[in-house]
């Protein structure tokens, strides 16, 4: 309304005196614009592709035009995906998968944010011996691919009893991201100014209550950015969910592959885009759901202003 | 409340030594300022006092307790910060709330000492609100106010005026020490402000490159400084400073500078001057006579062609030129209009109010 209002305004007025030439558009954007445009359908038409796919009868996926519309519209392979299709000689559908990557994530995401928030804050924060070699290793760990250490790592798992269960791959997950997410703690406290620290100091001094009621309260950016990146990464592992994975404790995604690869008779291709899809959602809730609660400025009102 | 006390503090950072062999006894009550210009190691001083940072050498004390490995929390003392440094997640109670409650007071006393200090700092309609939706001279007093309640025997500021604009400045200043009148703890206040600095403080230790080059209250610091650094730092327009000859004849002692011989007979020399002996002499801007007025008692009198001249509003600055340089004079701003570029001036200069320095070492004679 009030845009309305000082439009209304600006029609009385008479016309500027010195009105600035329109910008027209140059090749150059034009250029821009086509390739982004190259880009973005490389991305959409598949994904067109596989959300009409799992909607239409297998009798019209074997006409071949994968790029009709469905019809009739069927939701018949998205109940087949969930609840009835095989992965090896076990039917029960995504369902399995999905809950224990659900009971992964959760004791993973604890564990992980818990411990590098923790250890980031002491090196960032607090007087440490050794405090750069450690950061040096951490480093260096960031950067060791996970299939090198595979096998010591079974080996060491099914030593502590824990190979083949959710909670070896909740902790396995949870350890390997360690070294990366203490850094992003790390760089993420260091930013926070010295002299609030230094208040904390000489306040209370206590390792844990300056952590508890100064810097959790403040971390609230970082924490959504690092558990968007470990739900992404946990949920789409599949390299970790098949090598820890026992039987029926084996993640979404390892479940999915084995559902596209088992085919009795022909293969049920709006069924395994179902799944597909079905497995792809949970990440994506999560970044429209966190995606809100990013807060600006966390010092704000801290100093000086 | 206690006395604090340094002695034979080193701190250095590797092979940089930033403090070197500092003593200072602080009495109780004291208000102290240490005036520096930037990176003289007074900041330092007052962190390692604070237990932010650790002594390399020497020893600290409070009272009668050696404070020097104690952590900050158990050192007794409250710091408000130039940047504030509140709890931004906090509101302003809980900002004062939590030292507090860390010292595990009992919930009535941190009450009461929060309505205290809330009363006395004017803060009492902001306690629900966060340090975001506070104005900075509003966050100043909430800094101030966290550093009250811990009711303790030295309180810390580093520079905490410093962001502040130049209105708030003057009323805070005159609040501080209205709160030392008030409260009569003992405060070491770091500052680069002179004028903060001889406005609030019983004493004054002005550092430089890590030494102290001069403590005394301000009047002995802008009456006799020490050296040439306290010269030439406190004061503003600076004192002019001379290189000069001594002459010794007969009784009778001056100082020859650029063509013009001072009478310095009776200058309380701190040692007997020696003929041709090169000093430096200090003369204030404010210590002119009048132009074209006679001082009684004159040292000097100058006959000198005006370079330029500015007006702040209350004051008057005359730039003179003197030999290769130039020293300033204080005029009545009323007056200044007269003088024009070139126009030539006679200033004479009292001489009670002279300064004269070893021209080697820097030292006051």
């Amino acid at each position: 309304m009030s845009t309305a209002l000082l439009s209304g305004d600006a029609r009385v007025e008479a016309a500027p005196r010195f009105p600035r030439k329109r910008k027209s558009i140059s090749g150059r954007s034009i250029a821009i614009l086509v390739f982004l445009s190259i880009c973005a359908a490389f991305f959409c038409v598949p994904l067109y592709v596989i959300v009409t796919t799992s909607f239409k009868t297998m009798e019209q996926i074997r006409e071949g035009a994968i790029f009709s519309l469905p019809s009739p519209i069927t939701f018949e392979p998205w109940v087949n995906a969930w609840d009835h299709a095989c992965s090896g000689i076990r039917c029960e559908g995504l369902k399995v998968g999905f809950w224990n990557s659900v009971a992964i994530l959760f004791p993973s995401l604890v564990l992980s944010l818990t411990l590098s928030s923790i250890t980031g804050y002491a090196l960032a924060l607090w007087k440490v011996r050794w405090a750069g070699t450690f950061l040096f290793i951490l480093f260096i760990c960031a950067f060791v691919p996970f299939q090198i250490i595979m096998i010591p790592l079974i080996i060491l798992s099914s030593g502590l009893k824990v190979y083949g269960t959710i909670w070896g791959i909740a902790i396995i997950h949870a350890v390997l991201s360690m070294p990366f997410l203490t850094l992003v703690f790390r760089n993420y406290y260091k930013g926070i100014p010295q002299e609030i620290m230094s208040a904390a100091m000489m306040d209370s001094g206590s390792f844990w209550r300056v952590f508890g009621e100064i810097i959790v309260p403040m971390s609230g950016n970082i924490f959504i950015v690092v558990l968007i990146l470990q739900v992404t990464s946990i949920w789409n592992d599949f390299l970790l969910g098949l090598t820890f994975g026992g039987l029926g404790t084996q993640p979404m995604s390892v479940v999915l592959a084995n559902v596209v690869i088992t085919t009795t008779g022909e293969a049920a291709y709006n069924e395994n885009m179902a799944a597909a899809l079905l497995t792809a959602i949970p990440p994506l809730v999560i970044y429209f759901i966190l995606g809100k609660f990013f807060v600006q400025g966390i010092t704000a009102g801290a100093i000086k202003g | 409340m206690p006395r604090v006390i340094f002695e034979d503090i080193i701190k250095s950072y590797g092979k940089l030594t930033v403090l070197k062999n500092l003593d200072l006894a602080i009495d109780d009550g004291e208000f102290l300022v240490l005036l520096g210009p930037s990176g003289c190691g007074k900041t330092t001083l007052l962190n390692l006092l604070a237990g932010l940072l650790d002594v390399t050498a020497g020893r600290i004390t409070i009272g009668d307790r050696d404070v020097t490995d104690l952590d900050p929390k158990d050192r007794g003392l409250a710091m408000v910060f130039q940047s504030y440094a509140l709890y931004p997640t906090k509101t302003v109670r809980g900002n004062l709330k939590f030292g507090l409650a860390a010292h595990k007071l009992p919930a009535a006393e941190i009450e009461q000492r929060i309505a205290w200090a809330a009363r006395l700092l004017q803060i009492e309609p902001l306690l629900d609100r966060k340090p975001a939706q506070l104005s900075g001279g509003q966050r100043q007093r909430v800094a101030i106010g966290r550093a009250l309640v811990k009711k303790v025997g030295v309180f810390l500021f580093d520079e905490p005026l410093s962001n502040l604009d130049a209105k708030l400045r003057t009323e805070m200043r005159l609040e501080i020490k209205k709160l030392h009148d008030e409260l009569r703890s003992t405060i070491v206040y770091v500052t680069h402000d002179q004028i903060e600095a001889m406005t609030m403080a019983t004493r004054i230790a002005v550092m430089d490159a890590g030494v102290i080059q001069q403590f005394g209250t301000p009047d002995e610091i802008y009456g006799s400084p020490a050296n040439l650094f306290v010269a030439g730092f406190i004061g503003s327009p600076a004192m002019n400073l001379r290189p000069a000859t001594l002459s010794v004849a007969g009784g009778k002692v001056a100082a020859r500078a650029a063509g013009v011989d001072l009478d310095v007979s009776h200058y309380g020399f701190l040692t007997s001057p020696r003929d041709g002996q090169s000093v430096v002499i200090g003369l204030r801007p404010e210590h002119f006579g009048e132009p074209d007025a006679a001082v009684t008692d004159p040292a000097g009198n100058f006959s000198l062609p005006v370079q330029h001249s500015e007006k702040t509003g209350s004051d008057a600055t005359a730039y003179l030129k003197f030999g290769d340089g130039l020293i300033a004079t204080r005029v009545d701003p009323e007056q200044i209009g007269r003088f024009k570029q070139g126009d030539t001036v006679n200033i004479s200069f009292p001489q009670g109010k002279l300064h004269v320095f070893d021209a080697q070492s820097g030292r006051r004679l």
